[in-house]
């Protein structure tokens, strides 16, 4: 079971006791901060915590500091689910042979990794953890592209955006191919619960984090991390082009569990144009350019067509 | 101790992969995570088999590669425990990037390499091709030239590794098929003398600790990463006395003698192979004939290849008229590694002996009596003549031409 914290509010869960410190150097204006600290605040359990090399890495341990108070580790890109199911396996090993102090509760075993240290260079170690049924939680910080690198583009980076290995030019409209479906994916693993979730809607996502803590098994949790620096809006407004991605049902949120039952989460009451989305993020601006419109077309075809499924299976249970 | 015994002869017909399975079942290894490859596919698959009959009391993790493998090991390690895993070839070079995080990250795992050649062409056989891309990763890497030597070392690997003043991963080296398919006496110990031998596990920064948070696998920079790695050398190249002292406590138990250089009638001998694996005890049946030809034949091995043995080979080696360096590696565009470091570990001293460098056996090609004491031959030619009669490398054993390269 996990111990749950109580959160009553975002000021007193803002001021909860910190295991993630405010002293690291991600971007001013990145969503994984807010997204790490919303998770690890949602929880008093113990921690052992791993993260891909990526954004978060980088800037969150740089020895000789650390920036976090809870057990940690990296290796490496493509392995930080194996290395937690690593520390998940010794954790049963050890309390079965009574190793552990019988009053320490069990903790919590949570990988970080960036979209391409999930959706490409890590997919197999991860799809090899979920079906060994290690009892932990992935975390993918969806920014949509390998922005520790400078912006290049992975199997996350949306059709159309400019990425600096698929940019924009005379000839290009930028990435030509669609985001993988990664969350479809995990569940087809038949994962207990896996999850789309967004730092601006706070509360249905730190339900759903308490959610995957109290499931036995592997959880998967897709979180939407705005990128100020690779979508390049200004830093001051991640929350805003987060709000713009699931009004816009871009990024819609909802959950699936044991691989069937899909609920939706969030229903906008005024559903924005994918336009408006697309319009805040100077990645996709070449797309407002006439020849390119179709594309903008095609975009809002596919929400509402995404939109439309992800109703029909909610309401099939199936 | 697992809970539950298994009950041994004190002589037992095991091959290499039995020998090494054993092994690891008697150290009470927490968790084992490992993916199967020819031909150390019967060390994973033995283990499995005592985990399927209760004699297993830690964690089997089959995982989807070898990278996952050492991956799950390092994550493993670094929560408090005792780790190993076994592969060989291809597997190990899919690993290569996590043993270096492994061993940088100071985190002890034994892992069971059964030597096989690298493809292309793929090949399946044993050569020390695997062996040699692992000799830069900052691993401890020990070799056994038998099934009664890959029981010993692996026992000896995780006192080593977990060893306070060492705290590194240990490669422990075995010829594929040769030594890992080829059934022996082993003289084994009793399950609770193995475990004890092996003596408890000392948890060192662990995850688990929650007391005490640690971070593990930091970013470094051109303002710290030279000053970890020199650490992470000494640290290595300090081994060395935790080693010997091993060896010395085993042999105490046991009274099986082990020593980092392994040498075979070497004391009055003028002609020398330098050679690992197998071969070391095929050499000694020839050197034996030689012997009986009047030819004053010997035989080096370093047992431990990391870290190397520089000064005992070169003390060892001051008296040799003629050393032929032995690898079974395909050299990639120099001499032989072995050639290298001996010649190298001789450079500063007083002896000049005539040096030269064979390359053999790839693939599992058979590395007969013959053309061990063809080598002897050639090699008491440059001892009398006090040059060397060919080229400097020369591959023995291949079809074709006679096939030699640099004439210095």
């Amino acid at each position: 079971m996990s111990n749950q914290k109580e959160i009553k509010n975002l000021k007193s869960f803002s001021t909860a006791a910190e295991r993630f410190e405010g002293a690291h150097v991600l971007c001013p204006g990145c969503a994984h901060s807010i997204i790490v600290r919303e998770i690890l605040n949602a929880t008093n359990d113990n921690l052992v915590v791993s993260a891909a090399t990526g954004c978060l890495e980088v800037c969150t341990a740089i020895y000789p500091h650390t920036s976090w108070d809870c057990s940690w580790i990296h290796i490496g890109f493509e392995n930080a689910s194996t290395a937690v199911a690593g520390a998940e396996s010794m954790h049963k090993a050890l309390k079965r042979k009574g190793r552990l102090d019988p009053n320490q509760k069990d903790p919590k075993f949570v990988a970080f990794g960036g979209d391409g240290a999930t959706y490409d260079i890590g997919f197999q170690w991860i799809s090899g953890c979920f079906e060994r049924g290690h009892d932990m939680m992935y975390v993918c910080l969806d920014n949509e592209v390998y922005a520790n690198t400078g912006g290049q583009r992975s199997s996350s980076t949306p059709i159309g955006a400019s990425a600096t290995t698929s940019p924009a030019g005379s000839t290009s409209y930028g990435e030509k191919k669609n985001k993988k479906d990664m969350l479809a994916i995990m569940a087809a693993h038949g994962a207990p619960y896996v999850a789309q979730v967004a730092p601006n809607k706070w509360k249905d996502m730190v339900k759903k984090i308490q959610t995957g803590f109290a499931t036995e098994g592997p959880v998967f949790i897709n979180a939407m991390s705005a990128c100020t620096t690779e979508w390049k809006f200004p830093m001051h407004k991640t929350v805003e082009a987060s709000d713009l991605a699931v009004d816009s049902l871009v990024f819609p949120l909802y959950e699936i569990i044991n691989g069937t039952e899909l609920n939706i989460t969030y229903r906008p009451k005024n559903v924005i144009p994918v336009r408006d989305y697309l319009a805040f993020q100077p990645r996709f601006k070449h797309l407002f350019k006439p020849q390119y419109e179709y594309i903008i077309d095609e975009w809002q075809k596919r929400v509402d067509a995404k939109w439309d499924y992800l109703q029909r299976r909610e309401e099939a249970r199936v | 101790m697992n809970k539950k015994i298994m009950e041994l002869d004190t002589v037992e017909v095991w091959d290499g992969n039995m020998a090494a399975a054993q092994a690891f079942r008697q150290a009470d290894i927490d968790v084992v995570a490992a993916y199967p490859i020819t031909p150390s596919t019967p060390t994973v698959e033995n283990y499995a088999g005592f985990h399927a009959n209760g004699f297993i009391d830690g964690e089997f993790v089959m995982v989807e590669s070898e990278h996952a493998a050492m991956s799950a090991c390092v994550g493993a390690a670094a929560a408090g425990g005792r780790v190993a895993t076994a592969t060989s070839s291809q597997g190990f070079a899919l690993m290569i990037e996590v043993l270096y995080q492994a061993s940088g990250m100071r985190l002890p795992i034994t892992l069971m390499q059964v030597n096989r050649a690298l493809a292309a062409p793929l090949n399946v056989n044993g050569d020390h091709s695997d062996m040699y891309l692992g000799r830069d990763s900052g691993w401890i890497n020990i070799c056994s030239f038998s099934p009664q030597e890959v029981y010993d070392m692996t026992l000896c690997s995780f006192k080593i590794g977990e060893h306070l003043d060492v705290r590194l991963p240990v490669i422990v080296n075995q010829d594929g098929f040769m030594c890992s398919h080829t059934a022996q006496n082993v003289n084994v110990l009793d399950d609770k003398t193995a475990c004890d031998f092996v003596g408890a596990y000392k948890a060192v920064n662990s995850m688990l600790d929650f007391s005490k948070p640690v971070t593990h696998g930091v970013q470094t920079e051109e303002n710290w990463h030279f000053e970890h790695k020199a650490k992470q050398h000494s640290a290595l190249m300090g081994s060395t006395k935790v080693i010997d002292e091993v060896f010395a406590e085993f042999e105490q138990l046991t009274g099986r003698k082990y020593n980092r250089v392994e040498t075979y009638k070497l004391e009055d001998a003028e002609v020398v192979i330098v050679a690992l694996g197998t071969t070391y005890e095929s050499a000694q049946i020839a050197a034996d004939q030689m012997r009986n030809e009047g030819i004053k034949a010997g035989i080096i091995a370093p047992r431990v290849i990391r870290p190397f043995p520089l000064e005992e080979l070169a003390s060892a080696l001051q008296n040799v008229k003629a050393i032929a360096c032995m690898d079974r590696s395909a050299p990639g565009g120099t001499v032989g590694m072995l050639f290298n470091e001996v010649s190298g570990a001789l450079f500063n001293t007083p002896a000049r002996p005539v040096m030269s460098n064979i390359i053999y056996g790839l693939g599992g090609r058979d590395m007969t009596i013959a053309i061990l004491c063809d080598i002897y031959r050639e090699l008491d030619k440059d001892a009398k003549s006090g040059k060397r009669n060919g080229p400097l490398q020369r591959f023995v054993g291949v079809r074709g031409p006679e096939l030699g390269f640099y004439n210095v």
